[in-house]
């Protein structure tokens, strides 16, 4: 056996630990949070036998549901501009010689990184609160441009660490061969990209999720996100109707993620 | 199908919500409305309501400070109602002159922060005293020293609520003081007296009920309402009035002056007015509401709970909380900041 | 021929521009002019009820790390500020640190699984972050709390016998903060190795290097970008960190986020603010300065 070990190249020392402890670690909270949407008593914290009471309340609450679908549509919205921006980005700025106002370039993708929340949030809230006088135009563009400008950074770091050490020599073949820019791109870099991309996507997509302060000072009337939501009743009482919701939206992706893993099967 | 179908609502999403009569934009703190008593004035008026959460007086202030929010309704503590007046941002709606005015407890009406009830109209009102287990301490817990010079048992098991001007008033009268005071003697005393008591707090949070039930946390200085929620987890949870004195607060319902549903506010205001109504929003928020004849309307365990029924002897040690002017604030938050690093 | 060559790197030049435009738009419009705005604040005086008084003044950069004692006028170094400034600094350290530690383990697991495998446990380990942050939070709280899961199994197990107080500690904001922004040091991780030419790697064993030199002299170097990308994208975001510490460490453990908000909020000081969020600003370049110089010299025998 330690002599088949010896061959596994891929083997690490202790790696398989540390990769399932992190993955017990990571669950550990999830599955708290699951446990307690079943509570019968009111509190995410103290156990009082099983209930469905708030599933009950928060299919009956329809500003608790109203904000989960206005978190998930930002928040595809956003991690779809970001990553699209961030790939061309990508393209733009690895792999080439040093140009002009590169490091520029690089202060301003990584900009939104550095920079405390609340203080781009009060700085749009007066900015954009100007448009919308302006304009009267109150919708959900403003979120979605301010959600894409900070996702961006999270897309683009991931993109380029996949794209910097992507061999150039089949690019260039394709290129020999007459293939177009866009034949290129599509056919040879684009495939191998994937992973960056699908990594990319993935981080803005839960920043956006995730995001309170920015959301609380640049939504209008009507414009709750989930975490905006929690946010509101931190001072006061929070009830198990968020892990209610959370359990569903979880198990929603479970489900997703299973039927696509099904589909992706058959298909071979 | 569905891709198409999934892009044509994500761009409905972004259209703008069209704003059609019968509409109110209610922008009130979290879980702090009845879903039940919206229903009924839904149900009543033909009134869409929409609530939209904030979570602090300050985000409030900017957020309707800097303009173009869509908000017809805000609901300002009182410490934050003379600075709204201030800036030009409620409307003199005149509530005083409303149908249901007549219903408001008397000594609601002539209040320092809206003489006569011009602009606003009570919401839910409460103390800030401090919450003891009193499995874990059964001394006299009608003082702050419970938090400023905890008793042995209480030490690394107190929380303090992070709210500054709460706090700092607590602390000024407890060394003597009066709330809002600039005078550096005074000011001095509590520094030192809250630095000494530092030691002794495990944190400084909100949402703290699940930890008093719990017995994560056996004192601290807490809301009224917040502290009955925690009793009806754990009977040893009591409530106390610091004899020093203690802030008496009060959220007010405004009409913006840039709304645009005015008429539909207008009708709002006067709604909750209603003693029936009122209680409605006690019973959800589970703090008094200001309105006389509301009472009745409430659920038994509210009338006699001792969190809302203030003892006699200590009714005198109770002050309305003010806004403190920008030199005093200036000093706290320099006092604060050095107390939470 | 010069014009040649010319024109095309003027048209790479040109398509460069283009392909940057669509991101440099929207950061110019939801992040360059915020932080224009904020340096202006930063130069201004405070409101007195919040906002800020358009009368130049240079009061909020003095404070940042300068007080004049509030009693007895004397000036001095602002203990309050460098304290939290220095709290921010070690904790966000040490997250970065404890974030490569588990993931770079757990990335480099995933990028060795079969090929079809590695999608869904990079799905693993996104799922949990699709609940919120806020209720995740209160989930680990739940965790490290006195009467919490992790002090009830040890008392259980006889490990210990009083509840152990984590909560409200630096400890406590550590494990939140790990917690949170581990998939930012994952992702990117994973991405780099998923390309990871094993080749090399055998090539190693063959010249009889063991598995720490392996590790060290191959993986990691090929893998760095990766590393530098997630350590940067963990590193900076903690620094900043608000909702963690607040929940976390419980109001009285602050970190320089949470200062920041203290004078947007009930501090009613933006100016200060603002000059703070600038300050912050300057650590995070200078912290990626040092790293970026230090991550370049590392480089091995670049031949």
């Amino acid at each position: 056996m330690a002599r088949y070990t010896r061959y596994d190249v891929h083997r690490q020392t202790g790696f398989t630990t540390i990769a399932f402890s992190c993955f017990v670690l990571l669950y550990m909270p999830i599955i708290l949070l699951v446990i307690y949407s079943f509570n019968a008593g009111s509190s995410i914290a103290i156990w009082e036998g099983f209930s469905w009471r708030w599933y009950q309340s928060a299919w009956q609450n329809e500003q608790v549901q109203e904000a989960t679908v206005r978190s998930l549509i930002i928040a595809l919205w956003a991690s779809a501009v970001s990553t699209s921006v961030a790939v061309m980005a990508a393209l733009a700025t690895t792999r080439t010689r040093k140009f002009r106002g590169q490091s520029v370039v690089f202060a301003l993708i990584n900009q939104p990184l550095m920079v405390p929340e609340i203080v781009t949030a009060v700085a749009l809230l007066i900015f954009f609160a100007g448009i919308k006088v302006a304009t009267g135009y109150t919708g959900l563009f403003y979120l979605i441009l301010a959600h894409s400008a900070f996702c961006i950074p999270f897309a683009y770091l991931p993109i380029r660490a996949r794209l910097q050490g992507m061999d150039l020599t089949l690019e260039q073949a394709a290129a020999d061969l007459y293939a177009t820019p866009f034949q290129v791109f599509r056919r040879i870099t684009l495939p191998q990209l994937w992973p960056g991309i699908l990594a990319g996507a993935m981080l803005a997509f839960v920043i956006s999720l995730d995001d309170v302060v920015i959301t609380e000072f640049v939504k209008s009337a009507g414009q709750d996100t989930l975490p905006t939501y929690m946010l509101g009743q931190l001072r006061r009482v929070v009830t198990p109707e968020i892990n209610a919701i959370s359990t569903a939206l979880l198990s929603i992706s479970i489900l997703m993620v299973i039927a696509f893993t099904v589909l992706s099967k058959m298909k071979k | 199908m569905t891709k198409t179908l999934a892009t044509t609502a994500m761009f409905l999403a972004l259209a703008a919500p069209a704003f059609a009569e019968g509409e109110l934009n209610l922008y009130n703190w979290g879980n702090y409305t009845s879903p039940e008593m919206i229903e009924k004035f839904e149900k009543e008026t033909g009134i869409k309501v929409t609530i939209t959460d904030y979570d602090s007086n300050d985000t409030a202030l900017a957020k309707i400070k800097a303009g173009g929010h869509g908000f017809d309704i805000v609901v300002p503590s009182g410490t934050y109602v003379p600075i709204f007046i201030d800036e030009g941002l409620l409307m003199e709606s005149k509530p005083n002159e409303m149908e249901n005015f007549s219903n408001m407890d008397p000594q609601w009406v002539d209040v320092e922060f809206d003489p006569g009830r011009n602009y606003t109209v009570p919401w839910q009102w409460g103390t800030v005293g401090v919450t003891v287990n009193t499995s874990v301490y059964d001394g006299d817990i009608d003082t702050s020293a419970v938090i400023f010079d905890p008793p042995e048992e209480l030490k690394g098991k107190i929380n303090v609520t992070p709210e500054m001007n709460d706090l700092m008033g607590l602390a000024i009268h407890y060394v003597g003081g009066e709330q809002c005071t600039a005078d550096k003697e005074v000011l001095k005393k509590v520094r030192d007296m809250l630095q000494a008591a530092k030691p002794s707090w495990i944190s400084m949070d909100y949402g703290m009920i699940e930890k008093y039930a719990a017995g994560d946390v056996a004192a601290g200085s807490n809301w009224n309402g917040a502290s009955m929620r925690a009793r009806a987890k754990n009977a040893d949870i009591s409530f106390g009035y610091p004899q020093e004195g203690y802030p008496v607060w009060m959220d007010n319902a405004a009409i913006l002056a840039d709304a645009t549903n005015v008429e539909e506010a207008k009708t709002f205001l006067n709604f909750i007015m209603a003693p029936e109504n009122a209680a409605m929003l006690s019973s959800f928020a589970r703090y008094a509401n200001g309105i006389a004849g509301s009472e009745e309307f409430m659920p038994e365990d509210m009338k006699t709970a001792p969190e809302i029924v203030v003892p006699a002897e200590l009714k005198g040690a109770a002050y309305v909380a003010r806004t403190c002017p920008p030199e005093a604030t200036k000093l706290y938050t320099a006092i604060w900041t050095e107390l939470q690093k | 021929m010069a014009d040649l060559a010319q024109a095309t790197q003027q048209r790479a030049a040109r398509t460069r521009w283009l392909l940057l435009a669509p991101a440099l738009v929207i950061l110019l419009i939801a992040a360059s002019g915020p932080l224009l705005i904020t340096l202006v604040y930063s130069f201004l005086t405070p409101g007195d009820y919040g906002g800020v008084e358009w009368q130049f003044s240079v009061d909020a950069w003095f404070n940042v790390v300068m007080q004049r004692d509030i009693f007895d006028d004397t000036l001095g170094f602002s203990d309050a500020h460098l304290s939290i400034f220095a709290r921010s600094v070690k904790l966000s350290l040490m997250t970065t640190v404890l974030c490569l530690f588990f993931g770079f383990p757990t990335a480099y697991f995933i990028a060795t699984r079969p090929k079809k495998q590695r999608d869904l446990w990079m799905l693993l380990i996104i799922i949990p972050f699709w609940t919120n942050l806020l209720i995740r939070t209160f989930a680990v709280v739940e965790l490290v709390r006195n009467e919490g899961t992790v002090n009830t199994l040890l008392l259980w197990l006889g490990v210990i016998d009083a509840p152990i107080q984590m909560l409200y500690t630096e400890f406590s904001i550590l494990v939140g903060m790990v917690y949170v922004y581990l998939p930012l040091m994952v992702l990117p991780l994973y991405a780099a190795m998923e390309r990871l030419d094993f080749s090399l790697v055998e090539a190693a064993y063959d010249l009889y290097a063991t598995r720490f030199q392996v590790l060290r002299r191959v993986i990691v170097p090929l893998v760095k970008p990766g590393v530098v990308a997630g350590s940067i994208l963990v590193f900076v975001p903690s620094l900043g960190a608000y909702v963690t510490p607040r929940v976390m460490g419980g109001g009285n453990q602050l970190m320089i986020g949470n200062l920041i908000e203290l004078q947007f909020g009930q501090g009613r000081n933006w100016p200060l603010g603002a000059a703070l969020s600038i300050t912050l600003l300057g650590i995070v370049m200078l912290a990626l300065l040092l790293y970026v110089r230090a991550a370049g010299s590392e480089e091995p025998h670049r031949g």
